[in-house]
């Protein structure tokens, strides 16, 4: 089948979108950026496959009947399997690059002693990752990086303990190995890991056999179904680093304002904030871009400032949030400049005021960033649709929907899950619209 | 502004090595003032009086294009730098800080000779403020004589009676006396006539030369381009034969590129098709002219009409310099720059550049340094989209400090605009097609 | 009337963003126009005496939620201009007739053009002054441009603004410049009683409600202040200078003089003592004006200085008047005049041995510490060494 494919390879986050010929999203893959743009963008388009293979695959279990488990635990049990099994390659890789690291004699301790050590860490980190993909476990994140990172940590300490040694040298090892790891091109055998994790979960008993035969033959029709990439733009902050030819190449601008008109075709002005910027973008009827603003050369109040909050009163990101929506009482903060806000936090703080109130004011200061880059790029019509990272953010959403009642009225402000991949999906619409044309 | 376009087609590049001849030449004289005996003015460009200070036999020196040629020849940094470390804020004008940096670095001229000090100061306080006070801080550096002109804003957008008597009467009772002190001469107005009269000369034929982007594909480069074309005229040619001349030269060539319908030259040959014409407003990045450059004609956009060429002499809305009326003309010339003009007229002549050069978008390159242009500019974007319908749009980067160039940035803009104006375009043919 | 008291009616003034006394003022007489300006200098004599309240709008202060003024400036550009506009924006300035913009920086004179194109019902003028001090040159095209500004007037209100009418108000404001001296004065001899926070709000008072109010306000505080009995504080006398434009918040003046510094001269709001000495009521009233201002006004950056060896003299001759210590120099971010000319005021106080400091600040400010602990350091170096 034709594949149309959208990437966007954003500051932190490099995202894919797989599209069918009727314009119909088949899956999205998300990876963190990293210094090598190729295997960022190939990482993510891997894994809108991957997400692409299992949406057709429901598709046929739904048609198939007699199945005991549903549609909905066959698709988790077998992904989660697949996830383990690609889990375990890179761990293998991670291992071998360890391995090498340690045995170069660049440390004080001698190799022998770290590789000993470094084949308990792994030894440990295979169970616990394990762990992680086992039923109902919950996962903090869906990258490599993040879960081996966090468990390496642990299991190294004990480790170095154990052998007396320093667990530095360990986690030294571990920093300028896992950077290897996230470029090395991901090579995925699609088919022999989606039948490889099938196996899996027999052995796991997760699955009856009777059932089995059923997704088995399932499985392997929509394996069976060559994804065809039959075109892709790429998009992004970092497009221009991609290795495709210019034609291949959107603003993403354009494509965020096709995304969001993909979403929701009412949209007409769109409020993104990202990581490094925020940009304000009004779309017309078909969804192409009349007028855009981005924040100017200062990036004061982008999704940054959050997180340099978050680090100076040594919260998680996703804490913020939260906390703001206690908040009593209006604090106004006035600096939106991350490099101010800090002084300005604990001022406030000093002055006897509230956590909370001091995080709800710096919500609403970012927000006030916002409404006026939106208005510098005509003013919000409805609907308004807000992306990126912080949409996921509800006292910002809550501050965003106070202060366009404020000054725009009654408006629909559309607000998807998913908004992460809006570039990535009007990418991939362009790429159609290319074949298409 | 004076810097030379390499990589010429070869019959095209005589204008070209006229214009590098005589700048050159100027800063030859500059800093052969041991010799030749010449009296130095140091002076600005906007509103600059050359065809006076030549009566009197002086030399002009102007600071901005200094901190230009600087700029280009990537040596601006440091002297921004060595001036912020003398206690000069990081937030005023860069022009200033290259400037006063380069005089603690020796104040080195381009052809590597050092610059003599002024003789005399000639503030032309015109469109600027910070003007005025980067001349108090060279004359506490040169303790030399100081004249200032002030010329009044345009408040109401239009030039006074009493504005112009008041420079007229600056004009004969502090700048002449001052230019005859310095320079021994007796003020001639005949010789200023003269000037005058191939000032304006020179002036037609610019005015032709940058009209000329009219056509399509528009023979030149009204921003990037005209940035060389200029430099005689806002510089220390204007009124000069030799300039008359360059003019002359100048227009023959490009009548020639529009007979062979040629587009603009740019530093990487001559360019592609043009796919957008495109209204600046705002000066240039000048430590990455061409790199920014580039980021244009690489897309195929061409610049066809801009703001920062009428700093120096507002002319193809009507204005020459008239041998008849020396004095009252030079204060019009001065008192019409461009940043001299207040808002509402800044956006009249930007929409009408947009309606008569038919372009398909404005851009402003906003600079850090220049309130005098930047402040406001946001809002006369606003003003453009809603009287011509065109996008606009804004980039952000600075005169001379290479610290506020983030290429980056500034491309990932550029293309995203004129992505957009060409989905634009094609939605509307789009619209067009399936309304038949 | 208790000196807190009186501060409490300015602190109520200050805060309102509304200009409530202003409009009350207007409402009572249909005849009666509001002209808002900016800082630094507008004569205000010529709108009194076309029965127009002069509005001095001085940026929106810390609690004013910028939204429509930030989309119009970019990062660079200092803050006053973007309050001000949402102020506009926002509907508080609906009442204003006219509006004022003089001569004091590039982004002042663009907002003129600005406010043209956003308010194009309202009277707006650039307001400009001569950097010429010769009588039969600045001084003759400033008399010229204060007589436009008089016919604008009279055009707007359909008010005749009479010679006579001018003298009248040049009294009155004659007597509000003695006022606002004798309390500088008086804060200068007694810093314990006359706190920098009450002069700058009394100042601010005179921003937005009637001179003749303001007059009796003046008198009534200097009054009061005269009874009190506050400990004096081994604090040392400083003067603020750069701060004549955009304004500092309130809590940044209230630092300065908890960390240990007695303001005993400032460039606040100039507009209330930049004729410095008694304007003549007799004759020619525009011209007397012109000479007042030609020959015997403040000075600040937003001013050229004639002659090198005048550069900072003025600002010299205060701390010597006013037998401070130091000076603090304290601009608004991205304030040309001000931060242009502050290397040439620091040479001239290093050339008198005269300590001083320099901070940037903004309107809205909001970490007061790094402020504190500056001018704190400040006062006690200046302390330890004298």
């Amino acid at each position: 089948m034709k594949c149309f494919i959208g990437i966007d390879l954003g500051s932190t986050t490099t995202k894919a979108v797989v599209m069918d010929d009727t314009g119909t999203p088949l899956g999205h893959g998300i990876t963190n950026s990293r210094s090598n743009y190729d295997t960022a963008a190939l990482v993510a388009k891997t894994e809108a496959l991957i997400s692409a293979r299992l949406v057709l695959l429901r598709q046929e279990l739904d048609k198939s009947s007699g199945l005991s488990l549903s549609t909905d635990d066959t698709i988790d049990m077998l992904e989660r399997h697949f996830r383990l099994a690609q889990f375990l390659v890179q761990l293998k890789n991670l291992q071998t690059l360890c391995d090498e690291k340690a045995a170069e004699g660049n440390y004080k301790e001698d190799p022998a002693t770290l590789g000993k050590a470094l084949d308990g860490t792994f030894a440990s980190l295979q169970v616990e990752l394990s762990k992680l993909f086992e039923p109902g476990a919950e996962r903090k994140s869906d990258f490599f990086r993040d879960l081996a990172g966090t468990v390496y940590m642990e299991v190294a300490e004990a480790e170095a303990d154990k052998l007396k040694i320093n667990s530095d040298t360990l986690i030294n090892i571990y920093d300028k190995s896992i950077i290897e790891v996230e470029n090395i091109p991901p090579e995925v055998d699609m088919s022999g890991t989606f039948m490889a994790a099938l196996d899996s979960t027999l052995n796991a008993d997760e699955i009856q056999t009777t059932d089995f035969g059923q997704v088995q033959s399932a499985l392997t029709k929509v394996l069976d179904i060559e994804l065809e990439e039959t075109y892709v733009v790429g998009t992004g902050y970092g497009r221009a680093r991609l290795p495709f030819p210019k034609e291949h190449i959107r603003s993403e601008i354009l494509c965020h304002g096709l995304g969001a008109h993909l979403m929701y075709p009412k949209t007409r002005t769109v409020l993104d904030i990202g990581g490094q910027d925020t940009k304000g973008i009004q779309i017309d009827e078909s969804g192409i871009v009349v007028n855009f603003q981005m924040n100017d050369r200062c990036a004061a109040g982008c999704g940054r400032y959050l997180g340099y909050i978050a680090d100076e009163m040594q919260l998680g990101l996703h804490e913020l949030g939260p906390l703001a929506m206690k908040s009593t009482k209006k604090v106004s903060i006035n600096s939106t400049c991350t490099v101010f806000a800090g002084a300005e936090l604990r001022d406030r703080l000093s002055l006897g005021e509230k956590r909370e109130d001091i995080i709800a004011g710096l919500h609403r200061a970012i927000i006030l960033r916002s409404m006026s880059i939106l208005s510098r790029s005509g003013g919000v019509d409805n609907e308004l649709t807000f992306t990126g990272g912080v949409a996921k953010n509800e006292a910002a959403v809550k501050e965003l929907r106070i202060l366009v009642q404020e000054n725009y009225g009654d408006l629909k402000i559309n607000i998807d899950p998913d908004s992460i991949y809006t570039g990535a999906l009007g990418a991939a619409e362009f790429a159609r619209r290319a074949v298409e044309a | 502004m004076s810097a030379n376009i390499e990589t010429l087609d070869p019959q095209k590049d005589s204008s070209m090595l006229m214009q590098k001849e005589m700048i050159n030449s100027n800063y030859d004289a500059l800093t052969d003032t041991a010799n030749n005996g010449k009296k130095v003015c140091s002076t600005f460009v906007p509103g600059n009086l050359n065809e006076l200070i030549q009566s009197f036999g002086m030399l002009n020196n102007l600071p901005e294009t200094n901190a230009i040629q600087n700029a280009m020849r990537q040596q601006s940094g440091g002297m921004i730098q060595s001036a912020e470390r003398m206690g000069h804020s990081e937030d005023v004008c860069t022009y200033v800080k290259a400037d006063i940096g380069m005089m603690s670095k020796g104040n080195i001229a381009p052809n590597g000779k050092p610059m003599p000090n002024p003789d005399l100061l000639l503030l032309s306080y015109t469109g600027c403020f910070t003007f005025m006070k980067w001349f108090e801080l060279l004359r506490q550096e040169y303790k030399c004589p100081t004249v200032m002109l002030q010329v009044p804003y345009q408040g109401d957008g239009e030039v006074t009676q009493n504005m112009r008597d008041f420079v007229v009467k600056q004009l004969k009772e502090e700048v002449i006396p001052a230019l005859e002190q310095v320079s021994g001469n007796k003020f001639d107005i005949d010789a200023l006539r003269e000037q005058m009269r191939r000032s304006a000369q020179a002036e037609d034929d610019l005015v032709w030369v940058l009209e000329s982007a009219k056509n399509k594909p528009s023979p030149i480069d009204a921003y990037f381009g005209a940035i060389y074309y200029l430099g005689p005229m806002f510089t220390a040619f204007r009124g000069t034969q030799q300039a008359v001349d360059y003019y002359k030269v100048l227009r023959q060539e490009i009548e020639q590129r529009i007979k062979n319908g040629q587009g603009p030259i740019t530093p990487g040959g001559s360019m592609g098709k043009e796919k957008y014409r495109i209204v600046m407003e705002g000066p240039p990045n000048w430590t990455n002219f061409r790199e920014f450059w580039k980021m244009f004609y690489d897309e195929g956009a061409v610049v066809v009409a801009s703001t920062y060429t009428k700093v120096g002499g507002v002319y193809d809305q009507g204005f020459r310099h008239d041998a008849d009326n020396p004095l009252e003309s030079l204060a019009d010339y001065c008192l019409g720059c461009y940043t001299n003009r207040n808002l509402p007229k800044r956006v009249d002549m930007l929409e009408k550049y947009v309606k008569d050069y038919e372009a398909d978008g404005l851009l402003i390159n906003s600079i850090k340094s220049c309130n005098s242009f930047s402040a406001g500019q946001l809002m006369m974007m606003q003003e453009i989209e809603k009287r011509t319908g065109v996008p606009g749009a804004f980039v952000e980067t600075d005169l001379v400090d290479p610290r506020y160039f983030s290429a980056a940035n500034v491309k990932n803009r550029l293309e995203s605009y004129f992505q957009m104006i060409e989905q634009r375009r094609q939605g509307q043919s789009n619209m067009i097609a399936s309304a038949r | 009337m208790s000196t807190v008291d009186i501060i409490k009616r300015c602190e109520e003034l200050y805060e309102d963003t509304y200009f409530t006394a202003a409009r009350e003022w207007k409402a009572a007489d249909p005849s009666r126009k509001v002209i808002g300006y900016m800082p630094v200098y507008v004569p205000r004599e010529i709108m009194h005496a076309g029965n127009m309240m002069s509005l001095g709008i001085l940026g929106g202060g810390d609690n004013l939620e910028v939204i429509h003024g930030d989309a119009y400036y970019q990062s660079y550009i200092c803050r006053i201009p973007r309050s001000t506009i949402e102020l506009g924006k926002t509907g508080r300035l609906d009442f204003v007739d006219g509006m004022l913009f003089p001569s004091i920086c590039d982004v002042i004179r663009n907002l003129s053009g600005m406010w043209k194109l956003m308010f194009p019902e309202t009277y707006v003028r650039y307001f400009d002054v001569p950097q010429n001090y010769q009588d039969d040159i600045g001084g003759n095209y400033y008399v010229a441009e204060l007589q436009e500004l008089r016919e604008g007037l009279e055009k707007l209100s359909g008010n005749k603004i009479t010679d006579e009418a001018i003298r009248n108000s040049i009294q009155i404001y004659n007597i509000n410049r003695n006022l606002i001296r004798e309390l500088y004065d008086l804060r200068s001899e007694m810093p314990h009683n006359v706190s920098s926070n009450d002069v700058y709000l009394l100042n601010r008072a005179g921003m937005v409600i009637p001179v003749e109010e303001h007059n009796e306000m003046l008198r009534d505080y200097m009054d009061a202040a005269m009874r009190l009995d506050n400990p004096k504080r081994d604090n040392c006398r400083i003067i603020i200078n750069g701060s004549f434009c955009e304004q500092p918040p309130l809590n940044l003046i209230r630092s300065i003089e908890l960390a240990g510094c007695y303001i005993v001269d400032d460039d606040y709001m100039l507009v209330n003592r930049w004729l410095l000495n008694e304007v003549p009521s007799e004759g020619n009233p525009l011209q007397n004006l012109a000479d007042a201002f030609i020959h015997e006004s403040a000075d600040s950056a937003a001013k050229y200085c004639d002659r090198h060896e005048d550069v900072g003299m003025y600002l010299l001759g205060t701390v010597k008047e006013r037998q401070a210590e130091g000076v603090i120099f304290a601009a608004p971010s991205f304030c040309d005049p001000a931060l242009l000319e502050r290397p040439m005021l620091t040479d001239r106080m290093k050339e008198h041995d005269i300590p001083h400091i320099s901070f940037k600040y903004a309107e809205n400010s909001g970490q007061m510490q790094p402020i504190r602990e500056q001018a704190g350091t400040f006062a006690d170096s200046i302390k330890l060494w004298s």
